[in-house]
């Protein structure tokens, strides 16, 4: 192994606190130029999606002009330090076409599913994170990871299909339990010895696919589909056990802390929800640096986001329909309050990932974050213009650091694009109006 | 086999008697009045509800207390099962029916893995005297192995034959023993230990979806040829998880084994039993808190600023308050279920106590509301009242959206999407109460439409905060707590109580949801033969639940099988080499 000779920072999670844990760098672990691993592979490309909600106050979140010379207005102000990550889109639209315009569901289901859903209770289908783990989760033990904010297991845009949501991690001790618990095989350990325990559960695993499969015989066609689905389930457990036979690939920046001491105290109150999204990010992205997965999601708030102030007394989503307009300012101040909170811990998730160092470079440069909004103008349930972010390089594939205008082209364009980044063998994204075939060319590097 | 299953019942209990949990109290404490309440029952002739065909055959995934409360009943209460299920998606009004239609996602079935690996450890565990934790493995598993570092054919068999028949549901075939005990003789070897064998069978055993769905299986109808039923095994199922939430206990599957559920005596008598055993509590309990929403409950918060009072304690005993009252009422004292608005019996506890301002004792005790008070049945408990609120206000078009949607089945529809309204929120500090501030916001028309449904009736419970707490005035104006439901005026929430206890839709409401929380998923238009008939039944038994869920559980129509309208089925459900499987096409 070669010398020592430079030092990364990895944040952790000591008692729910942040605290740094220097560690050292192994170079041994990757090429020359620290963008492959020692063995050639390159370094892996993942993706995320994050989401706020109640959109934006276009007066003060859109920038004045467009490409790479752009100031942050007022609303996205906290976004000054990682506006060299980013990439802002706005001025695409999503499209109803015949479906009716369902209050804060109609916006994020095109922007993560391409389609305008029908009514409020329909499950969208498969979601862009999960056709992207199809193709990029590769041997790690999580296809994709699933977080929230909120505390509500139920604040979830992730979907298999439409009879399936996946499942938010809300608890950063659960979480944390999840990733880093005795199944966890530390990527850096000297010796490597396969789990007995592990080679057992793959052995039951076996009789217990073939009963799926018996059970599947018996059950009419739309039973089979979720028998299908519940097989290929079993079908990924089983990989994930052949996968944890194996010695994992090592990855120098992986350094686990502590788990945290106590969780969260429950509730919405935005300083509640902010330190919760700020406990499941630093987890987050220790899992990213050690390859437990390559495709994750994080929710800051619902699409009619609940967060609440102490002393105010209505919540973000009903201050957005009840709040009287400030016709100084030419919107609802206490609105924008919300939102501008939002955009603060939105900053914090690019920064978490920019702060951890990968190769030459940080965690940022080989990921692509796409985040989301379920309207545009919330207070008449808009969703015509809404913002959209992209925060990372994607391994080189893409410029950051601009404002992309969309005039008035499908918003899907930003999710076909972030397929074709990933390597999906795709010609077109979405449904109807939303369908596009083309990419946005000004962000391909 | 017999002693066997006797010697793993006798150590379940023993186990369950050292970890003694304040809800086992609970439930056994009502098991004496529930024998009463079964012979008080208006006796409701099957016929009755008969004349109309049975349901379809469906799969559901287990919910998350259905699986709690199965492992709880194997494996022993204190099992820790954590979390490891996605949410169900309501349908038609129910969380229980989106089980039916709900996947299983590969994200899902990973943290059931590692849910099921945790209660295979926890069986296994040999305890510790440093910890004063017993050792589950002496009780529940049958048998001691010749050599504990090593298999043991014999006793594992013992083992899987006996706990995979609780957990299966049915007995296991001899091929699938055998695959089992093979299983646990690998793991022995591998692992040096019988005991991690036998941990590796039981997390296999949780991850087949023959445990975690519960998938109707059916047989030709020897009564009705031409017809299907459910086998035994899935009737015994239905009953069990309809009655208590949880998968059949060892009589229920030798009532199976021995045919007693294919006669109308039999299963008569069979209904019996289970409604006169405490685990109907358990079974009530879920029903009712997956009518109710309650699983909100799991998130609710409010602005400590405005509400100092509600705290997590209150938070969690206004549910618990709820739920009292509702098995009080319902099973130990067998009243009209209508009487729930009305009543104002209740329990109280320390928490409570503060935000209802009444003086109380330590630990749960019953209270009764003085007759002049504006506390009357369920709407003016807190747990109505702060669900349905926001979290630092009341919410009169919360809570008449949730009264017409709970309680009554009916829907509200959604606020159109391009309203402003803003423009109708008034800074004038004139309107003060929310009365005034909605009637502003009925001035638009648009909005008019629904908020004429939701808040005449909302408003008459405007006397409670969104903590539920009792007031006269709002911002110093008094509260003008009149109302109106569906033509009944009223002026105060006394009124409001009556006009529920005597809305038609209250009981028509509770029949459909229970209908379809029993047959496991939702109603269509082929049930409403089922629905007219048991609301006439219903209402000649006085509206007392326990009969309504006998009713239910003893017609025909609660194990006859039909088609799905409309519907090509390739097969009806049925399990390989124990019921015929047939093609039929519609």
């Amino acid at each position: 192994m070669k010398d020592i000779t430079r030092r990364r920072i990895l944040r952790g999670v000591v008692d729910g606190s942040k605290v740094t844990v220097a560690l050292p760098f192994l170079n041994a672990f990757l090429n020359g130029n620290g963008t492959a691993l020692a063995d050639g592979a390159p370094l892996p490309v993942r993706f995320g999606t994050w989401a706020w909600g109640l959109g934006m106050n276009e007066k003060i979140f859109v920038p004045k002009t467009k490409g790479a010379d752009w100031e942050l207005p007022e609303e996205i102000e906290s976004l000054k330090n990682v506006k060299k990550h980013i990439n802002l889109y706005t001025r695409f639209n999503g499209f109803r076409d015949a479906a009716p315009n369902l209050c804060h569901k109609t916006g994020w289901v095109i922007s993560r599913a391409g389609i305008a859903p029908m009514n409020q209770t329909d499950y969208p289908g498969e979601t862009i994170d999960i056709s992207i783990a199809k193709k990029i989760a590769g041997p790690t033990r999580f296809s994709v990871l699933t977080t929230t904010a909120t505390g509500n297991i139920r604040d979830s845009f992730s979907y298999e299909n439409a009879n399936s949501m996946s499942i938010a991690d809300y608890s950063p001790i659960l979480f944390y339990t999840k990733l880093f618990g005795e199944d966890f095989q530390d990527p850096n350990a000297k010796e490597f010895k396969p789990n007995p325990r592990v080679m057992v559960r793959k052995s039951v695993l076996s009789g217990i696919m073939d009963s799926a499969k018996d059970l599947q015989g018996t059950v009419g066609a739309e039973d089979k589909q979720r028998l299908d689905q519940y097989f290929t389930g079993l079908r990924e457990l089983e990989r994930q056990f052949d996968q944890q036979l194996q010695k994992p690939e090592p990855r120098a920046a992986c350094v686990v802390g502590k788990s945290p001491k106590d969780e969260p105290q429950a509730g919405l109150d935005y300083k509640l929800v902010g330190k919760r999204h700020e406990m499941m990010t630093d987890l987050l992205v220790m899992a990213i640096t050690c390859d437990q997965s390559r495709v994750f999601n994080m929710a800051y708030s619902q699409s009619a986001a609940a967060t609440s102030k102490t002393g105010y007394d209505k919540p973000h989503h009903t201050a957005s329909h009840e709040e009287p307009v400030d016709f100084d300012l030419g919107y609802q101040p206490q609105v924008s309050w919300f939102i501008r909170r939002s955009m603060e811990s939105w900053a914090y998730f690019v920064e978490a990932f920019a702060k951890q160092k990968e190769g030459d470079g940080t965690l940022l440069d080989n990921v692509l974050i796409y985040a989301t909004t379920d309207q545009s103008l919330a207070r008449i349930h808009s969703i015509d213009n809404q913002p959209m972010f992209t925060a990372g390089r994607a391994g080189g594939k893409i410029k950051t650091g601009l404002h992309v205008v969309g005039d008035g082209t499908p918003g899907t364009r930003l999710g076909y694009t972030a397929m074709k980044v990933m390597g999906l063998d795709v010609s077109g994204w979405g449904t109807q109006s939303n369908a596009t075939q083309k990419e946005i060319g000004e962000i391909i590097a | 086999m017999k002693s066997e299953v006797k010697f793993i019942a006798f150590k379940r209990s023993f186990v369950a008697s050292l970890l003694t949990t304040a809800a086992a109290v609970a439930v056994a404490s009502c098991s004496q009045a529930t024998s009463e309440r079964v012979a008080k029952a208006p006796a409701v002739k099957s016929a009755q509800v008969a004349n109309y065909q049975g349901t379809i055959a469906r799969v559901r995934r287990m919910t998350p207390e259905q699986y709690h409360n199965t492992v709880a009943y194997i494996f022993g209460a204190d099992i820790d099962v954590g979390s490891p299920f996605a949410p169900l998606r309501r349908t038609d009004g129910l969380l229980a029916s989106g089980a039916a239609s709900v996947g299983v996602t590969t994200g899902e079935l990973q943290q059931l893995q590692r849910s099921a690996s945790s209660i295979a450890a926890q069986v296994i565990d040999k305890g510790s005297l440093d910890q004063h934790t017993p050792s589950r493995r002496d009780f529940l598993v049958p048998c001691k192995p010749v050599d504990e570092n090593a298999a043991d054919d014999a006793c594992a068999t013992k083992f899987v034959k006996e706990v995979g028949r609780l957990l299966y549901r049915r007995p296991l075939s001899e091929a699938r023993v055998a695959e089992f005990v093979s299983d646990a003789r690998k793991g022995a070897n591998d692992l040096k230990n019988f005991y991690a064998g036998i941990a590796g069978v039981v997390e296999g055993m949780l991850l087949d979806p023959k445990v975690l769905l519960i998938a109707d299986t059916t047989e030709p109808d020897p009564e009705h040829p031409g017809r299907r039923r459910l086998d035994a095994y899935s009737l015994a199922s239905r009953l069990s998880f309809f009655l208590w939430d949880a998968a059949p206990d060892d009589q229920l599957i030798k009532d199976a084994e021995s045919g007693l559920l294919f006669t109308a005596k039999g299963r008569a008598k069979v209904v019996d039993r289970m409604l006169a055993s405490p685990r109907i509590e358990q079974g009530t309990r879920a029903f009712f808190d997956d009518m109710f929403g309650f699983e909100d409950f799991g998130n609710l918060a409010k602005d400590a600023s405005v509400y100092p009072v509600m705290t997590g304690a209150t938070i969690k005993d206004a549910r618990e308050q709820t739920m009292r009252t509702v098995v009080d009422h319902l099973l130990t004292r067998n009243q009209d279920y209508r009487d729930l608005y009305t009543t104002r019996k209740t329990f109280m506890s320390p928490a409570l106590a503060t935000v209802y301002q009444v003086p109380t004792k330590p630990g749960w005790v019953p209270y009764e509301f003085p007759a002049d008070s504006p506390r009357i049945g369920l709407l003016t408990q807190i747990s109505y009242l702060s669900l349905h609120a926001h979290p630092a206000r009341s919410s009169p078009t919360y809570r008449g959206k949730a009264l017409r949607e709970r309680l009554l089945c009916q829907k509200v529809p959604p606020p159109p999407a391009n309203v402003d309204f803003s423009i109708l929120e008034n800074p004038n500090p004139l309107l003060k109460t929310a009365r005034q501030r909605l009637e502003a916001h009925r001035a638009n028309p648009v909005c008019a439409g629904c908020h004429k449904i939701t808040d005449p009736m909302g408003l008459a419970l405007e006397n409670f905060d969104g903590a539920g707490r009792f007031r006269a005035q709002e911002k110093g104006a008094d509260i003008d707590a009149s109302g109106s439901l569906d033509g009944k005026e009223f002026t105060n929430v006394v009124g409001l109580g009556q006009a529920m206890h005597d809305h038609p839709q209250l009981t028509s409401c509770l029949v459909r949801r229970v209908y379809s929380y029993a047959t496991g998923g939702p109603l269509s238009s082929a049930d409403d033969g089922a629905i007219t008939a048991l609301n006439a039944a219903f209402g000649q038994a006085g509206y007392r639940y326990p009969a309504l869920l006998r009713m239910i559980a003893t017609s025909d129509a609660f194990y006859e099988i039909v088609e799905p309208a409309g519907e090509t089925k390739a097969a009806q459900n049925s399990v390989s080499g124990q019921s015929e499987t047939t093609a039929v096409t519609k």
